[in-house]
């Protein structure tokens, strides 16, 4: 099913982050170890990315020379990545309880050369920027060139736009802020970053692990636009991610997210950053998340641990 | 003649846009020394300067490859590699994008800028990183035919230019007399460059001259040595340099490098499995560098033609 033409339904966005986030905790409890609180909390913008009509993309030709780009810099929530390919077609969803295992495509950490769909291998934190930044660049250079240096052949088109998803913890990685500098220094108006801003990393919480402080008032401060959103309101991340960017002006989006979201004993818990559910507790939380709050129905049979390719 | 291998970075990569090659650069301050400059001047829609930040300049490279160019750093091969480590192993390397480093400044050769800038390790940390592949091109046209060959060669290549002229040994005005745009010169081959039957001498970069030097002081004292280039140290001309152990049976390296990690290493692992010879190793004897002129340098640290012919007389 080809995704470019999708049109905005916020039941549906929901529904899809509530069974990404089953997923998330089935494939991760299968697993026996991996990255819930983040990959939880990041579940609703990815889910508004790949199923709200935001990303051109087709997931039977995952190649699509104009498709629009996603990348996630913060590598370790590779599941809620996962999932959205599965659920999108990208794989068969049996192959979700292959993560982490020998052979399977699903690393531990997103490798693009074993998983279709995921543009660029991540894992190493700070990074995604500054690929992000270079892939924006390089198609707008495609967009402007002589056909012999056009790859894409996408002379005369619109550039595709670059999404990159990053941690808020990753934002003390200094290179970030080299890549913030970069992309406002070219005017870099096809990218978007996304920021999602849990407030807790391994060792605590943001602020006093090291403090990032006004996260939207730096990117500001750095030339960019910048929006903050409420990372679980579906409809604010629609508007917020489909906002043209402003003419050379790079785009970044803050957003207020709850890490282990939709999980109750997982929320707010840094500790939930890098641990696997047991199984008793796996079976808490599809139950938590069946009886989800969003009102749609829960879709058991869409769930199954087996997955049908659906 | 004499010409730094630097020198032909941006020249070649005008080439090559030319030929159609959608060729790109990402520099970190230093396009003038490194001279991407000249690239961006006819280009200058394909020349992005990152300024200080090479971090950020490599994974840059790294998303402009992923968007289909071909894309080169520059930067000092100190910087270009050690302070972009991560970068080139877990974006460029990982996943074997089409990022081609050639830093320039390597070696003791930069003079007077001392230990800080002496890149004397990028050698042993570009090796062992799988798909990269690493040159070390010893004169002006081997430094152009290695940038021409990872330019249409797919996946990550590392190509280790100098900041000090050196001889030309290959084209026109080479000693050599073998031609790099000739369709039979192949990069990734090590080279013969004198055939002898006394000992060999395996060497890159730089040290190539003071080998075919070395060779006329071994043969005034009647050694006949064998001279290689070992342009490409990853893929290692195996065949080659086997064949070479085995006619002379005693090997010296020569590479402006530390002896840890490096051309020699890369020799000795081959040659212990597959023709275990006497060798001796000519390099940087596992310290920094320091301030002075190239060619004290180079005298200073063992790396001339004197210090070649006393370790093949060694045996």
């Amino acid at each position: 099913m080809a995704l470019a033409d999708t049109v905005f339904d916020s039941h549906q966005v929901k529904a899809r982050a509530r069974l990404m986030r089953l997923e998330i905790i089935k494939m991760l409890t299968l697993a026996g170890s991996g990255h819930p609180g983040g990959s939880l909390s990041a579940a609703d913008i990815v889910a508004t990315l790949y199923f709200g009509g935001v990303m051109r993309h087709d997931p039977e030709n995952p190649d699509l020379p104009d498709r629009d780009r996603f990348i996630l810099s913060k590598g370790h929530a590779a599941p809620v990545q996962y999932a959205a390919l599965a659920l999108a077609g990208y794989f068969d969803r049996g192959k979700l309880a292959t993560l982490r295992k020998l052979g399977s495509c699903l690393q531990g950490h997103p490798d693009a050369a074993k998983c279709p769909g995921v543009e660029v291998s991540t894992g190493s934190l700070g990074q995604g920027l500054s690929i992000a930044a270079g892939l924006a660049q390089g198609l707008q250079l495609a967009g402007t060139t002589t056909p012999a240096a056009d790859p894409g052949q996408t002379a005369g088109r619109t550039p595709p736009r670059v999404y990159v998803l990053l941690g808020d913890g990753e934002l003390q990685e200094g290179q970030v802020w080299e890549a913030a500098l970069y992309a406002a220094h070219y005017g870099l108006d096809n990218l978007v970053a996304i920021v999602d801003r849990n407030g807790l990393q391994i060792d605590g919480q943001t602020e006093s692990v090291m403090a990032l402080g006004d996260v939207a008032a730096k990117f500001a401060d750095f030339g960019w636009d910048v929006d903050s959103v409420d990372g679980h309101d579906v409809n604010a991340l629609y508007a917020a991610l489909t906002t043209p960017n402003a003419a050379k002006r790079p785009r970044v989006i803050v957003a207020r997210t709850v890490k282990g979201k939709g999980v109750s004993f997982m929320e707010n818990q840094a500790g939930w950053h890098g641990n696997a559910p047991s199984a008793e507790q796996c079976e808490q939380a599809v139950s938590e998340l069946q009886a989800g709050e969003d009102g749609a129905a829960a879709t058991p049979a869409t769930t199954s641990m087996g997955g049908d390719g659906a | 003649m004499s010409r730094a291998t630097r020198a032909a970075y941006g020249q070649t990569l005008n080439e090559l846009y030319a030929q159609g090659i959608p060729v790109v650069a990402v520099d970190a301050d230093l396009s003038g020394s490194t001279t991407t400059a000249k690239f961006g001047a006819q280009h200058p829609e394909r020349l992005f300067n990152a300024g200080i930040a090479e971090a950020n300049m490599t994974d840059v490279a790294a998303g402009l490859a992923l968007a289909g160019h071909v894309a080169f750093t520059g930067s000092f091969a100190v910087f270009g590699t050690g302070r972009a480590y991560d970068q080139i192993r877990n974006t460029v390397c990982y996943n074997r994008l089409n990022v081609k480093l050639a830093p320039t400044h390597a070696g003791v050769t930069v003079g007077p800028d001392g230990g800080s800038h002496q890149m004397l390790e990028d050698i042993a940390l570009m090796r062992v990183l799988p798909h990269m592949r690493v040159l070390v091109p010893a004169d002006f046209a081997t430094a152009r035919a290695a940038i021409r060959h990872a330019a249409v060669t797919p996946g990550p290549f590392y190509i280790r230019l100098g900041r000090a002229g050196v001889p030309d040994l290959y084209g026109p005005d080479g000693v050599t007399g073998i031609d790099p745009d000739s369709d039979r010169f192949d990069v990734c081959a090590a080279r013969v460059l004198r055939t002898g039957s006394d000992v060999s001498l395996f060497a890159c970069g730089v040290m190539v001259s003071a080998a075919i030097e070395a060779a006329a002081l071994l043969a005034d004292a009647g050694v006949d040595a064998e001279v290689v280039d070992v342009m490409s140290i990853k893929p290692l001309d195996v065949d080659t340099l086997v064949a070479s152990a085995r006619k002379t049976g005693r090997v010296v390296t020569c590479e402006e490098h530390n002896v840890l990690g490096g051309m020699g290493s890369a020799v000795s692992e081959v040659l212990s499995e597959l023709c275990p010879v006497p060798t001796r190793r000519v390099g940087v004897a596992d310290c920094f560098g320091t301030s002075g002129k190239p060619d004290e340098l180079l005298a200073h640290f063992g790396l001339d033609k004197h210090a070649i012919a006393q370790a093949a007389r060694s045996f």
